[in-house]
């Protein structure tokens, strides 16, 4: 949709970014039931999956209280169109091998455990509690990220190459989660959102400390991807929403 | 009222129930979820709604809190002795989240030489242990 006014409520615009982030990720993250590297990483993977969709399931049905015009959670969810998702890109960005889902995870779970870490004393009530609930399980898939980069950057000649690559492709799609805006500035303000770009050097020294220990090259790049916060999206979004969206499309209120 | 995936305990043992109160016969249920995704967490609702009314109680209202958040901590005495004698693992005390699970010891043999398989397991509150000592693969609730 264009023509979306993010500035009409900040607050709406903030939750179904959280809100974004974690659902998207959540989709790609449980593409990978029945077919991880073994089984206990593939019930790792989608019971991190599962958190993220239930921390998504609270920001959306927030999101549509806030708004106020009766949508709920699987609207918002099912029935928005591209430009209209305000996820960050690199959670939208393809699984790719094990080694590209784990440089995700590691990049987004420091993200996403400083930011709940700041939400927890948010003046806004549901803010704070799905921050309360999400911290702990964001530790936790910081924590499997962490020793996954380690073991892999640390590991065999090609567990360390593909490590490195994985790092160094989505490492342009990092800087987006720290970009300030006009909608986090003006709820900032009012002590609702966390200033993201004060996040950032804590996620460099705690990236740049597991980078030393997994034996890998911090990365670098001279251009960076944003735009997700404003539902402007790179090429893979659409196919995942398509898959995501399908079945609700074409059975409408569809239920177990 | 038994927990849909840990039947062996009720949903007051998890200390999920926070908190219950009545006035002019209607019943207010505060629950809280254990995990943010955890699938049991609607089957709980329906389940509490369904035994109340079986005992008369029609006009329910049941509120999810999310703060405080829930805590392995929350788990009473008694809910932790019936996951020990179904071989499941309590939790030892919450708060470190690097948990060194030192001393997890086997509810089959009591070994405690036993390694963790997966910090992920069959619920989201569960990890994957195995004994090296009887070779048995058990399930432990994971602080949180």
């Amino acid at each position: 949709m264009s023509g979306f006014d993010l500035m009409e409520s900040p607050l709406f615009t903030y939750a179904l970014r959280l809100g974004d982030d974690a659902l998207i990720l959540a989709q790609r993250l449980s593409e990978w039931a029945s077919r991880a590297p073994e089984i206990e990483e593939d019930i790792a993977l989608t019971n991190i999956a599962l958190d993220l969709l239930g921390q998504a399931r609270t920001l959306l049905d927030y999101a549509g209280v806030v708004e106020g015009e009766g949508r709920d959670e699987d609207d918002l969810a099912y029935l928005r169109t591209e430009r209209e998702f305000f996820n960050v890109h690199l959670v939208e960005q393809e699984n790719g091998d094990f080694a590209h889902t784990i440089a995700r995870q590691l990049f987004f779970s420091t993200y996403q455990l400083a930011l709940y870490e700041e939400l927890l004393s948010s003046s806004d009530e549901t803010l704070a509690g799905v921050a309360a609930k999400g911290v702990k399980e964001a530790a936790y898939h910081h924590d499997h990220a962490m020793q996954w980069t380690m073991r892999l950057g640390d590991g065999t000649e090609d567990s360390h190459q593909r490590m490195q690559a994985a790092a160094d492709r989505l490492w342009p799609y990092t800087a987006e989660m720290f970009e300030p805006d006009d909608v986090e500035k003006s709820l900032v303000g009012k002590g609702i959102a966390v200033d993201a770009a004060s996040l950032k050097p804590r996620w460099d020294r705690s990236i740049a400390e597991v980078f030393s220990s997994a034996t890998l090259t911090m990365p670098h790049s001279v251009w960076f991807s944003h735009g997700g916060r404003r539902g402007v999206h790179t090429e893979c979004f659409g196919y995942l929403l398509a898959e995501m969206q399908y079945l609700h499309r074409i059975h409408p209120g569809a239920s177990w | 009222m038994p927990d849909p995936e840990l039947p062996m305990v009720t949903i007051g043992d998890l200390g999920i129930v926070r908190d219950v109160s009545t006035a002019d016969g209607r019943v207010e249920i505060v629950l809280t979820p254990t995990y943010s995704g955890c699938p049991a967490t609607e089957v709980i609702r329906d389940d509490v709604r369904e035994a109340l009314r079986r005992h008369g109680f029609s006009d329910v209202i049941i509120r999810t809190a999310l703060t405080p958040a829930w805590t392995t901590d929350w788990i009473t005495e008694a809910g932790r002795r019936k996951l020990a004698a179904n071989g499941i693992v309590p939790p030892s005390p919450a708060g470190s989240v690097i948990d060194l699970s030192l001393g997890v010891r086997c509810p089959r043999c009591g070994s405690v030489e036993t390694k963790l398989v997966s910090r992920f397991g069959s619920t989201p509150c569960q990890a994957m242990y195995r004994c090296t000592n009887c070779l048995e693969p058990f399930d432990r609730v994971k602080p949180h």
